[in-house]
């Protein structure tokens, strides 16, 4: 049996969430639109996630305590859901994530030969990051790219089938930055901002979630009533 | 109330209007919109279950109560804990269909439980080890490598972690979210990988943390101190009732060779729902420890000296002869809230009847005038969670009374309760209250006018609309206040006398007093306050009555603490000095919060006689020291906030020569050459029964039929007792470890106890007592008493709370070492806009001066405290003293200069 770790004593619990430190001022007033999209703050979590791993590039734990305050949940809650989706990293990864898959069809194309030769030519495991933290790779269920096999994604974009020499290629393309046009850096999503509702009035929204909720517990109330 | 019961799981409610349904062929009724799986319990069908728990949501994770149940596709295997019974549902649990299922559960639960039984405290006592034993398979074909983790990991300084015994259940986590509504640990990872933790840095440090352990289903989640102290087979069990805090939650006490183990919750509707918190939990070690007093002690040249109970108590005798031989009145009594009913009782006897002093408190300064909180027309808890509005006039609920916190927070998030927080700072309630208002120390009374009568509330921050909603919300009966101290740097009477304009406000509504020690209610029930006689009793209403008991009581209303400290340390008027002082297990030098009067005062007394059960800094002023028998060592009764009375188990034997209070009581009277007649706690018990007012017809009958579980509220003619036992066995799933407790009292023919008095000022006719003095009333309304006027604050000051938090420098924390390593310095909290304008920034520190006191201070911001208003913890470090330090008693607020260094 190890010896525990000690622990921080429990202090007065905080009554209040604190305002995000981590964050910077641009995500923060997207996170506030995209909360604002949803009827209940905590739906906004995951959306919140992304918008977090597009400053740091993966899910750091300032970011996840940012996040559980502006959408009222705990940090704990955050590492929980986070931990759950595979595209949310709450470890660091490098600028790039190399996904292969190794899915029945990819197998079947070659799939496990090219992971064993990005392994070597890379000189990590799957899982692993490069020293220089220019790559991480992974190794993937399907991608859904299954006319093109072995399929390869990076940065959670099709890259097309692979053989060893096109893939070191690739990874020579992403290191010298040639393709950073086309694949912009790990956890930026997409490049193309949804506008539609995002400029909601604040009000409006709020008077619209006051009389949903008013539906729901009449719902409710009626529901209760029927049962009694 | 149908819907009520069906909520919080409880028995005894009608099911005559349910729904009809089968199980094995068994045509059984079940009430509306109630789960499978609790309908067939009740019908005395146990359908296998981990994740269900009566207590909280269903959510079908570990499917080990999966039935078949018919349907228009035929019989389907559905989890019962999932599924509501509906009219006509057929339902088979022990097919071969549900074996087989359950076989294949287990199995898969097993597959990475590492079997560990023989090393595991969970073993024997073990939902997985009994179920898997009952309806698994025997045998696995899984013959591959278990998952590994480092074991164990502390999820909090109380609660370990060892991963790989987890099965998932998701207990823990929901009651964490749900229960507590902290959702500090959570599922990390998905699939094979899953795994509870916290957040890295942020531990479990939930003040519930201790429920999780006791409702695992497996021995995945550990308490520290029990960790590989016992075996369950070896414990032994009796039911009793908490008393570290006044909210009296139901508990089996577990000991091995007369050391305790652990406690448990015990379910019961009125009060904790099976939940307990961490001190009440965890600070029932303290009578296992190392310093407990066991022998008598007199201060023999300047030491203190075991001596024989007798040369002690003889001691006691002529030291508090000489007192009253001047003034009976020159005696004073503090402290009696850590006592039984009984223990108070004869304590009250002793110093009235006998002493002939008033000069009784069982309130150490930190609670409210006796007459007001028995006066006031007391709430239950069960109704104040079913109020429409609940007003808050008190200290931070979740820091005094913890459970009490979990049913009002349970009351507003799932249920109709509207709470109104009137209160100095943020709470732990404010995030679920409809309105919160701000107020001032010594503001109270205006705001509660203000709310009333329609005028400008003191503090006029409160955003426009709060005022008119929180009118509202208070005009929507049925209303419950809950009334304690949000300020012990404060007079109580300030509080005291806005509860008294809310009663005449609202009179339909009812009060729940927030005094926060153990049997504080049942003290002052039984007299141990001033001006008061047992059963809620003026001194002068129960003059004759209790001349023809006792034979005589005091002459004049006694004082309370804060002035017998006063006049013991010589500032009152020349002639009517407290020269001898009882300390009924209370320290006035932790307790009581101004700390310098209550060292003058104890260096002053010429007398100081201590009746404790640990040592504690008033030892070194005590001139004989009495050791008492703590709780769990002693049989009795203790009464909760809601004046409901318990009947208290005793599982531990006293050690050494320590003996209960009512024991010491009654020998000191006997060497004061009076007979109090007390053999036994059972004929106590029958005198309180007989002379006090209030608990009439609770006899020990009455007593002994729901000692077992529910308590019976006091006075009677408030609550029907019904006779019936509650046979319904206790679920061993939701609380392993207390399916066999040993519960109290002899089975009685079921019935419904008549009640003597039927309005307590009923007839007379039945009062057995021929000739003699009729029965006094029970004090009613909010009493009268003088309110300290308070001078408005000059514009250099900031006036001081100072408010209480669970893990303190008292001594339930201070004796109990997983406990005592909780305590954290606190910091004086002030509004940021004050700390600008003085240029501190917050981790800085500044300068505090009142007329006497002087202290550096480290400070942070608290955007929720008025201006001009500052807050600090009570009776935790701040900077190089405690908050007791700058608080002067002869003020009824405490204004202080805050300056910067």
């Amino acid at each position: 049996m190890s010896e525990p770790t000690p622990i921080a004593p429990p202090r007065r619990a905080a009554l209040a969430p604190a305002a995000p430190v981590h964050l910077n001022a641009e995500i923060v007033v997207r996170a506030r639109q995209l909360i604002a999209l949803y009827p209940e703050r905590r739906s906004a979590l995951i959306p919140l996630c992304h918008l977090a791993q597009e400053q740091d590039g993966w899910l750091t734990p300032e970011a996840m305590v940012d996040i559980a305050g502006l959408v009222g949940v705990t940090p704990g809650e955050v590492l929980g859901t986070a931990s759950f989706y595979d595209m949310l990293h709450t470890e660091p990864v490098g600028r790039h994530v190399v996904a292969v898959c190794t899915n029945i069809a990819c197998l079947l194309g070659g799939a496990a030969e090219l992971l064993e030769h990005a392994e070597h030519s890379l000189g990590i495991g799957a899982g692993g990051t490069t020293a220089d933290g220019a790559i991480t790779l992974e190794e993937a269920e399907c991608l859904a790219d299954c006319d093109r096999v072995p399929c390869v994604q990076v940065n959670h974009r099709y890259v097309g089938a692979q053989t060893p020499e096109s893939f070191d290629q690739l990874v020579a393309d992403l290191r010298s930055g040639a393709r950073d046009a086309d694949i912009p850096p790990h956890g930026t999503l997409i490049r193309v901002r949804r506008t539609t509702g995002i400029e909601a009035d604040p009000v409006a929204v709020a008077e619209e979630r006051r009389l949903a909720a008013v539906a729901r517990s009449a719902r409710a109330d009626a529901a209760d009533g029927a049962g009694a | 109330m149908g819907d009520q019961d069906a909520e919080t799981g409880g028995t005894d409610a009608p099911v005559d209007e349910g729904v009809e349904f089968t199980i094995d062929g068994r045509t059984v009724r079940a009430r509306k919109g109630e789960m499978l799986i609790a309908a067939a319990e009740r019908a005395g069908t146990f359908i296998p279950r981990f994740c269900y728990h009566p207590r909280m949501e269903p959510v079908g994770m570990c499917r080990m109560c999966l039935v078949e149940v018919s349907g228009p596709r035929g019989a389907t295997l559905m989890p019962s804990c999932f599924i509501e019974a509906a009219p006509g549902m057929e339902i088979v649990t022990d097919s071969a269909k549900v074996k087989k299922a359950q076989d294949g559960v287990l199995e898969f639960l097993l597959i990475n439980h590492p079997l560990d039984c023989p090393v595991c405290d969970k073993g024997g006592e073990c939902p997985l080890q009994d179920q898997t034993l009952a309806y698994g398979p025997g045998e696995s074909r899984f013959v591959e490598e278990k998952r590994h983790f480092e074991k164990p990991i502390p999820i909090s300084d109380l609660v370990l972690l060892d991963r790989e015994r987890c099965i998932q259940c998701s207990r823990c986590t929901r009651f964490a979210d749900e229960v507590a509504g902290e959702a500090q640990i959570d599922f990390i990872g998905r699939g094979e990988q899953i795994q509870i933790g916290t957040f890295p840095e942020l531990p479990f440090t939930s003040y519930f943390s201790g429920n999780t352990v006791q409702i695992c289903p497996v021995g995945a989640l550990t308490a520290t101190p029990y960790r590989f102290t016992a075996r369950p087979w070896d414990l032994d069990q009796v039911e009793s009732t908490c008393t570290t805090c006044s909210v009296g939650c139901r508990v089996a006490v577990q000991s091995s060779s007369n050391r305790l183990t652990r406690l448990l919750g015990i379910d019961i509707d009125p009060v904790n729902h099976g939940w307990l918190c961490d001190k009440g939990r965890f600070a029932a070690d303290a009578v296992n420890s190392e310093d407990r007093l066991t022998e008598p002690m007199i201060r023999k040249e300047g030491a203190l000296v075991a001596v024989s109970w007798h040369e002690a108590l003889e001691a006691v005798a002529t030291g508090l002869k000489a007192a009253v031989a001047e003034r009976p009145e020159s005696v004073g009594i503090i402290g009696g809230a850590r006592l039984t009913n009984e223990g108070a009782y004869a304590w009250a006897r002793l110093a009235k009847g006998v002493l002939g002093t008033d000069s009784v408190d069982a309130q150490i300064g930190d609670g409210l005038p006796a007459e007001l909180v028995l006066g006031l027309p007391r709430a239950t808890i069960d109704q104040a969670a079913s109020a429409s509005t609940v007003v808050l006039l008190t200290g931070d609920v979740r820091e005094e009374l913890p459970v009490l916190f979990l049913r009002l927070r349970a009351a507003a998030v799932d249920g109709d309760v509207a709470i109104v927080e009137l209160s100095p700072q943020a709470t732990s309630l404010t995030a679920h209250a409809e309105v919160s208002l701000r107020y001032g120390p010594g503001d109270a009374a205006a705001l509660v006018d203000a709310l009333v009568s329609g005028g400008t509330p003191p503090n006029a921050a409160a955003e426009p609309g709060a005022l008119d909603r929180a009118r509202q919300l208070m005009g929507e009966g049925p209303v419950v206040v809950i009334v304690g101290r949000p300020s012990l740097a404060e007079d109580g009477e300030l509080v005291a006398d806005a509860a008294r304009k809310l009663s005449a406000a609202l009179p339909e509504a009812r009060f729940l007093p927030a005094l926060r020690r153990g049997n504080v209610l049942g003290a002052l029930d039984m007299g141990l306050a001033p001006g008061v006689l047992p059963g809620r009793v003026a001194l002068e209403d129960g003059r004759a009555w209790f001349e023809e008991a006792w034979g005589s009581v005091p002459l004049a209303r006694g004082r309370g603490t804060a002035d017998m400290l006063a006049a013991a340390a010589g500032d009152q008027a020349e002639g009517s000095a407290v020269t001898a002082l009882v300390l009924l297990g209370a320290d006035p030098l932790t307790d009581f919060p101004d700390r310098r009067l209550a060292e003058r005062a104890l260096d002053a007394a010429d007398f100081v006689v201590a009746v404790v059960t640990a040592p504690g800094a008033a030892l070194d002023h005590a001139d004989v020291v009495l050791p008492a028998a703590e709780a769990h060592e002693r049989p009795g009764t203790t009464t909760n906030l809601e004046g409901r009375v318990f009947r208290l188990g005793q599982k531990l034997v006293p050690p050494g020569q320590a003996w209960p209070d009512w024991m010491i009581a009654g020998e000191l009277a006997v060497h004061l050459g009076h007979d109090l007649g007390f053999d036994s706690v059972g004929t106590v018990w029958d005198e309180i029964e007989r002379v006090a007012v209030s608990h009439r017809g609770i006899t020990r009958t009455v007593l002994d039929a729901h000692g077992a579980a529910d308590g019976v509220v006091a006075p009677l003619s408030l609550s029907k007792v019904s006779l019936a036992r509650r046979n319904a066995p206790l679920d061993p799933v939701a609380v392993p470890g207390v399916e066999s407790v040993e519960r109290q009292g002899a089975s009685l023919q079921a019935g419904l106890a008549a009640s003597p008095n039927a309005a307590a000022d009923g007839p007379e006719a039945a009062d057995p007592s021929d000739g003699g003095p009729s029965r006094p009333a029970v004090l009613s309304g909010p009493g009268e008493f003088a309110v300290p006027h308070v001078a408005p604050a000059d514009g250099y000051s900031v006036r001081l709370v100072a408010s209480r938090v669970l893990y303190d420098g008292g001594a339930a924390v201070a004796s109990v070492s997983t406990l005592a390593g909780l305590v954290a310095p606190g910091a004086l909290r002030a509004n940021p806009h004050d700390l600008d304008e003085l240029g501190v920034s917050s981790g800085g520190q500044v300068r505090l001066r009142s007329a006497t006191a002087s202290a550096v201070v480290p400070v942070e911001p608290d955007a929720s405290l008025p201006r001009k208003v500052v807050a600090a913890d009570f009776n935790v470090p701040l900077g190089d003293g405690t908050v007791a330090d700058l608080i002067d008693r002869a003020f009824p607020v405490v204004d202080l200069r805050m300056e910067s260094l």
